[in-house]
């Protein structure tokens, strides 16, 4: 009986870990998971995923927020829901799971806005709907939550998720800054710039210059990490 | 002579490979050669060496476009000086006053594009450790000359980092840049402060009163003000009766000589059509710019205006027809919308009547060579040998559809008047697809060739 309950605990931590070593909840490993994303394997200037997003909702730091915010929450969730999952999904409909788990999650994640954030919710509009086709999203289900457990899939998640709100946040931030003369829609370009001549930069508001701040991020972090860059 | 190469040399012994400012050499280098012709020769063999190079090349660039800078310093000065002052014209305004004023206004504007633009050169030539390249030399001449006379140094200076910055080095350097930097640095301006960059203000210095008025003649027919006093507009009886022009309109005398001499407002040294030919002619003579390019960009600009011609001709027969049938007198087809109305047009037939109303349908198509910077465009821009198609017939494509899509973009667009610099940018894009295009079909024909003499073989 004893014997049993200890092997339904193993079995519940390969189900929770898929490895028999143990580690602490945020070990090397795991911490790794959060931190990569981050810097050397971001989605948006490594791996060049979910650029649409990125060029449409960064005019102004707010609904960037938000969107990151709700990327974050579909991630995470539908990370962990389809590693849990993944030893009952027949790999021939696969996708079409991944896709309602997504769709749901977003859902949810719409509704939440439309209740708590209105205003924010109809500046996004179809953005929201459109993380169903985030590719970041389905990229991890694929490359990750199928074949790892729950909790590296749930720091999977999380990790990438912040790795893409980080580059929208710093892109929203430049955009709002220099288009706008704001951040969060309050006005940080004191007057006096303005009466000595300063001018917002309209440019910054065409969605053209989200790619160009995307373009500049990636040549900085290629320029100091040259392993990134391609050798051919 | 000998005293400047002595202290040059002198100067430069810290800079001596495995020296200690061995990182810095680039910038003594470009210095020295600047100054003097580069002192490496061919090491082995026999060779026939062309004496043009880089250098030349871009200098030779540069000689093309003095005489439109010229002319484009004392055009600011004059077209500034003579509503200050209340003159009849700008020849009115004393030659050296012009000159002089147009010179203040000017060098500024040149002198800030030149250090700004050389010292991020000069930073990417160490950081890199390459040569600093010539390439900078006729784009910080060219940008100026470009933008308006009243822009704020502080935004020309912004663009022309973005030029060099976004528009060249990201690519790697001078040769490897897609869109032309002179260009991308305007189209920056331009769609970053387009409260400087377009419009009806800003043509002509401020200066102290506000009496100034700076409209340009696109502007005008854009908004459809122009009066028409152009030569050549009576083939058209209709196109020009439209609402007159205010009286202090600059535009209220000017004729085609003065459109092709450049006594008009726009950008500092674009207005002259005359030193814009006689630059062209200085490239073409000298085979830095291609005429294939020049020739084909005039060509398509023609082409295109003279189809819009068309339907704007149709346009004011239909309107004409009307004003004689009696159903409408020619005031009304202009001012009084409502009488418009009342004829209860539809579709073509009320299409006729906004083509025959518009001023730049029915602008005379050779005519839009002289305004506006398409000329100087063509020549001085479209023929960037680094940013253009690089195959015979490639150039004729791309000349051809420049032409083009600059006379479609400006009069389809009116708030974008100065099409050509979206035209020229859009080519720059295509051109490697227009080269690779016509390299593939020279491929095929030999191929094809190939095997109709292989079967031939066989079949004797």
């Amino acid at each position: 009986m004893a014997q049993n309950k200890e092997s339904k605990k193993q079995d519940l931590i390969l189900f929770l870990s898929d490895t028999d070593e143990r580690e602490g909840l945020l070990g090397k490993k795991n911490r790794k998971l959060l931190s990569d994303p981050l810097t050397d394997n971001n989605p948006i200037t490594v791996q060049v995923l979910g650029i649409c997003s990125a060029l449409a909702i960064t005019v102004q730091l707010k609904p960037a927020i938000v969107m990151s915010i709700a990327v974050l929450a579909v991630m995470a969730f539908s990370n962990m829901i389809i590693s849990a999952l993944r030893n009952l999904i027949p790999s021939r409909i696969r996708i079409i799971v991944q896709l309602v788990v997504v769709a749901a999650l977003v859902i949810l994640v719409d509704q939440v806005l439309r209740a708590y954030a209105y205003d924010v919710s109809k500046e996004l509009s179809v953005f929201v709907g459109l993380i169903i086709t985030n590719c970041i999203v389905m990229g991890r289900l694929e490359a990750f939550a199928l074949g790892n457990g729950v909790y590296k899939s749930f720091l999977d998640g999380i990790g990438n998720a912040a790795g893409y709100a980080f580059i929208l946040i710093l892109v929203a931030f430049f955009r709002e800054l220099l288009g706008a003369g704001k951040l969060l829609g309050y006005e940080v370009i004191p007057q006096s710039f303005y009466e000595m001549g300063y001018e917002n930069n309209g440019l910054m508001l065409l969605s053209p210059m989200a790619l160009i701040t995307v373009g500049i991020i990636i040549w900085v972090q290629r320029s100091r990490n040259r392993t990134l860059i391609e050798q051919n | 002579m000998k005293w400047v190469r002595n202290k040059l040399d002198q100067v430069r012994k810290p800079f001596e490979p495995g020296e200690k400012y061995e990182k810095f050499a680039p910038a003594i280098n470009a210095f020295d050669t600047f100054l003097f012709t580069p002192n490496h020769t061919t090491q082995k063999g026999a060779h026939i060496r062309d004496v043009v190079d880089l250098k030349r090349t871009m200098i030779t660039v540069v000689l093309a476009l003095i005489p439109a800078l010229i002319f484009g310093m004392w055009n600011s000065g004059a077209q500034y000086l003579y509503q200050e002052r209340g003159l009849a014209s700008v020849f009115d305004v004393p030659f050296m006053d012009a000159f002089i004023e147009g010179a203040i206004l000017v060098l500024p504007l040149i002198i800030v594009s030149y250090v700004v633009g050389l010292t991020i050169e000069f930073i990417f030539a160490i950081y890199r450790g390459h040569e600093v390249n010539e390439g900078y030399l006729v784009t910080g001449l060219l940008i100026p000359m470009i933008f308006p006379v009243d822009i704020p140094l502080w935004m020309l200076a912004l663009s022309v980092a973005f030029a060099v910055l976004i528009g060249k080095e990201a690519f790697g350097g001078t040769g490897m840049n897609i869109l032309n930097p002179a260009l991308t640095a305007r189209a920056f301006a331009f769609f970053a402060y387009p409260l400087y960059m377009s419009g009806n203000a800003i043509w002509v210095h401020e200066g102290s009163t506000d009496a100034v008025s700076g409209e340009t003649i696109l502007g005008a027919l854009a908004s459809g003000t122009y009066d028409g006093s152009v030569d050549g507009a009576a083939a058209s009886s209709v196109a020009f009766s439209g609402p007159a022009p205010s009286e202090a309109s600059v535009l209220a005398n000017i004729d085609f000589y003065d459109m092709f001499m450049g006594f008009i407002p726009g950008s500092v040294a674009e207005t002259s059509a005359l030193m814009v030919i006689i630059g062209a002619i200085i490239l073409i003579a000298t085979k830095v710019g291609s005429w294939r390019i020049i020739v084909g960009g005039v060509l398509g600009g023609l082409a295109m205006g003279a189809i819009f011609n068309l339907f704007g001709t149709m346009g004011s027969n239909f309107i004409e027809g009307l004003v004689a049938s009696g159903q409408i007198t020619m005031e009304q087809v202009y001012n009084d919308a409502g009488a418009v109305a009342a004829l209860g047009l539809s579709g073509w037939d009320a299409t006729l009547i906004e083509l025959g109303t518009n001023q730049l349908f029915n602008f005379p198509f050779w005519q839009h060579m002289v305004v506006g910077s398409i000329l100087f465009g063509v020549v001085f821009m479209a023929t960037d040998p680094v940013s253009a198609a690089q195959t015979t017939k490639g150039k004729w494509i791309y000349g051809i559809l420049i032409g083009f899509f600059g006379i479609l973009i400006r009069i389809f667009n009116p708030a974008y008047p100065e099409g050509i610099m979206l035209a020229i940018l859009l080519l720059n894009v295509f051109a490697p697809t227009i080269d690779h295009y016509v390299v593939q079909g020279n491929v095929n024909k030999r191929k094809k060739r190939l095997n109709a003499a292989k079967a031939q073989l066989q079949t004797a």
